[in-house]
């Protein structure tokens, strides 16, 4: 039927109401007024609740009051309008015809045909305007990368690479302190960084290591690792090499250290060396030594990146 | 004032104007069809109106700044420590500000419903045959703003700067450096320099409050303006044809329907998020590289990607002066990239493989399409085994079983489950297609014996309510007379209606 027609029929239809075509509607929907009162209801619980919703705001009364009032007054107001659209509105079923999207071939062809011939005659016939444009819209479209590349950050150069972890650096905890001797018993844990760590962009993230005092004598953790961790202190750098967590657990009597966030366990005793989980490298160790002062410090920084792993990393050293 | 009133000066005026009235008529006209499942997409629809709302109410207080402050708010606990301005300024509108904490908690729970309604919409799209051709460029809008909405959420997540999400945060950076030759320049130049830098915050405020929401309204306006253009997809019935649509009218039915659906998506978030507590940041703390929590999810959406983290073996490649983390990169940049690669290609595909080129308007029951059923069935199995895979710590803890165990059993039941749940999906559809009936409500069958002793079987007759009026689609007239037949059970015994009632069996 076209619009036209349709605007004509002012014949009165008259439908049997929506809820007797629907098998799914017991008596209550044969019944039209008593459905009309309980909706009538729903409604005035939804505006008792909306005001109420009103009184708590104004009020500042708890949130969960606040949204309890605002979520039952809408939910009633939404139920009881969608009551009234299946209950008491036409459902038809009413049927309406699709209108075919596609064109007729001719007016394909015209389509097509007005793409290829002007085509063929205004563009092709200027190849050099054409490529000069697609030439300058190309060059338009690398530099404008540029600033993309350039200004959002630096170049990473060698910056995974690097901790403030240096040859000399004194250990020292979050609060600055610097670690004696007899500042962990044994089985102590405790993150230590550079001194000064804290004037270094993210020195926390990439600086922090993991100090734990295995034994009270020098702890040999691989061969050519003699003198690095002495008086069973062993340093490790807390950054998982997994995906970055900090390796924050410390099984004490596995003497396993744990990164909670895929459980990737690094045995402390041999040089961190992965044991269970994803992690797919040692944590790298920081030998350590202590000054003429007793307080302890790096022999030198870490003798490769901390962390996960990246297309530019080159050490490849494995236990 | 001609016969309609005020309604026709206005509907006059604006069409002298603007050309309203032939279009608009339609408009009201248009049908659209009843079934449960079409709701599913209403629901991710309504609850973006939700979470620009709430989400508009949030930018007001929070501030997108690495900032580190001093926190002197109402918390009593965090009264002292170094925090950040994104941080404080969360907690803030959690306890400072009033309806802050509830308007918090609805656009968190408003997130995982939206996400979370896209892909069961998605499941229905899928598992009906919805995508097939004409269909095939909403399928692909569709799952792009599923990727949009994912991303939208972590980057959502994330801004409050709190412990958990820091670490989350953390966990994205390593895999985004994972992806070899550009992964640390990626990186470097998202987050201005190393993790954690000082941008970050800005930069995903940026993309989430604008950019992303920008581009999946845009693609909302497209999907709905191609649901319009092409008509809604209906189940085979009465009446209903490859060139109709059979239904409710636009106006006023669908439309009151549709509104009050609205408000109860509304409502329902609202009383989530007055009774369900959800991120609780101020009981995490602010963001310190150093600290970590345990037993700790990410949302639900990611959890999947979590687990393929977990379970995958440390496959590190290490050679010729580089290294690829494919203990990495194959489980959160390669797995997830295929998965929506595939979910992209896949009316293609299908295409590719049926050869099917006509135009489809009436939907498939899975059963009719067993192989496609069995495949979509696989690979929401293999989700569920990685998302439940995101908690082995959890589940052997609460188990009391070795972490080992849980281990490799998900890794066994990463491969094990998606195949039996395709084989087992595949022989229920084949079984379903024999049933004589299926799909219409079970009669009693009664067993008689005869005086010979022979055993036969009759199916009773329909029970009286089982029987009801079905009525012959027609198109939507100017004037729906609301006529009830008769109040009480006489109206059940209506033989027909000037439209052509018929008494059908069910």
């Amino acid at each position: 039927m076209s619009d036209d027609e349709q605007e004509t029929t002012r014949t009165r239809v008259p439908m049997p109401i929506a809820t007797l075509s629907d098998p799914h509607l017991g008596d209550a929907a044969k019944h039209p007024s008593r459905v009309e009162g309980i909706i009538a209801l729903i409604f005035v619980l939804g505006i008792v609740m909306t005001a109420g919703f009103g009184a708590a705001y104004w009020q500042n009364w708890n949130p969960w009051i606040i949204g309890g009032t605002m979520g039952a007054g809408l939910f009633l107001l939404g139920f009881g309008l969608t009551a009234w659209g299946k209950y008491l509105m036409p459902q038809g079923p009413f049927v309406e015809e699709r209108h075919v999207l596609a064109g007729s071939p001719e007016e394909r062809g015209a389509m097509s045909a007005a793409l290829v011939e002007r085509s063929a005659v205004v563009v092709k016939r200027r190849k050099l305007l054409g490529g000069l444009f697609a030439l300058g819209a190309g060059i338009f479209g690398i530099v404008a990368i540029f600033p993309l590349l350039r200004s959002l950050g630096p170049v990473p150069g060698t910056s995974l690479d690097r901790t403030d972890w240096r040859k000399g650096s004194l250990l020292v905890d979050s609060n600055g302190r610097s670690v004696k001797r007899g500042t962990l018993v044994v089985g102590g844990i405790m993150t230590v960084y550079p001194q000064n760590f804290e004037y270094s962009p993210n020195g926390q993230a990439t600086d922090q290591t993991v100090l734990i005092r295995v034994q009270d004598s020098d702890l040999v953790t691989a061969p050519g690792r003699e003198t690095w961790a002495p008086a069973g202190y062993v340093a490790y750098s807390k950054v998982c090499t997994h995906l970055g967590c900090p390796v924050g657990l410390y099984e004490q009597q596995l003497e396993l250290l744990v990164c909670p966030c895929h459980q990737s366990m690094f045995n402390v005793r041999n040089g961190a060396v992965p044991q269970f989980g994803p992690a797919p490298r040692p944590l790298p160790q920081l030998p350590l030594y202590f000054d003429s002062d007793g307080t302890l410090r790096a022999q030198t920084g870490f003798d490769q990146a901390v962390g996960p792993g990246f297309f530019e990393r080159t050490t490849t050293e494995k236990l | 004032m001609g016969p309609y009133g005020r309604v026709g000066q206005v509907v006059d005026e604006l069409d002298d104007r603007l050309g309203i009235a032939k279009g608009g008529r339609v408009f009201l006209d248009k049908i659209f069809p009843d079934h449960w499942s079409f709701m599913l997409g209403e629901i991710a629809l309504y609850s973006f109106v939700v979470l620009i709302a709430t989400g508009i109410f949030l930018a007001l207080y929070f501030v997108p700044s690495t900032n580190q402050v001093i926190y002197h708010g109402t918390y009593k606990p965090l009264r002292g420590q170094v925090v950040s301005e994104a941080y404080e300024s969360t907690v803030n509108i959690s306890f400072a500000v009033r309806g802050g904490l509830l308007v918090r908690q609805m656009h968190h729970w408003a997130a995982d419903i939206f996400v979370g309604s896209i892909v069961v919409h998605m499941a229905r799209v899928f598992f009906t045959g919805a995508f097939r051709k004409p269909r095939e460029t909403n399928w692909l809008i569709g799952t792009t703003m599923l990727i949009l909405a994912i991303l939208e959420g972590f980057i959502g997540y994330s801004l409050p700067d709190d412990l958990i999400s820091g670490t989350g945060l953390r966990i994205g950076y390593s895999i985004a450096e994972s992806i070899p030759f550009v992964g640390s320049y990626l990186t470097s130049f998202l987050w201005g320099g190393t993790f954690p830098g000082n941008v970050i915050i800005e930069r995903f405020y940026l993309i989430h409050v604008f950019i992303i929401p920008l581009a999946i309204a845009g693609l909302l306006a497209a999907h709905l303006g191609l649901l319009v253009r092409q008509k809604h997809t209906q189940f085979k019935g009465e009446g209903r044809t490859e060139t109709n649509v059979v239904g409710s009218p636009m106006f006023p039915t669908f439309m009151a329907k549709t509104t009050g659906f609205l408000f109860m998506v509304a409502g329902a978030t609202a009383l989530l998020g007055a009774f369900a507590q959800i991120n609780p940041i101020w009981q995490f703390g602010s963001y310190d590289p150093s600290k970590i929590s345990y037993a700790v999810q990410p949302d639900w959406y990611m959890g999947w990607l979590d687990g393929a983290l977990r379970i995958m073996p440390s496959w590190e490649f290490a050679g010729w002066g580089h290294t690829v983390p494919l203990e990495v990169f194959l489980p959160a940049v390669v797995f997830p990239g295929l998965i929506f690669t595939i979910a992209l290609l896949w009316p293609a595909l299908e295409h590719r493989i049926t050869g099917d080129n006509e135009l489809h308007n009436l939907l498939d029951r899975p059963r009719d399409r067993p192989k496609r059923t069995a495949a979509g069935a696989a690979l929401f199995a293999l989700l569920f085994v990685l998302f439940a895979a995101s908690s082995t710590d959890v589940l052997a803890n609460y188990f009391h079983l070795s972490l080992n165990f849980v281990l490799w059993a998900f890794r066994v039941l990463t491969f094990v489950v998606p195949i039996v749940v395709a084989f087992v999906t595949y022989g229920i559809c084949r079984e379903m297609q024999g049933v004589q009936g299926i799909g219409k409500r079970k009669r009693a069958v009664i067993v008689y014996r005869s005086a010979e002793g022979e055993y036969s079987t009759v199916t009773a007759a329909p029970r009286p309510d089982d029987e009801h009026e079905e009525l012959d689609p027609e198109p939507v007239p100017v004037r729906i007379d609301i006529e009830p037949l008769a109040n009480g059970p006489q109206a059940a015994n209506a033989e027909s209606s000037p439209t052509g009632a018929r008494r059908v069996t069910r």
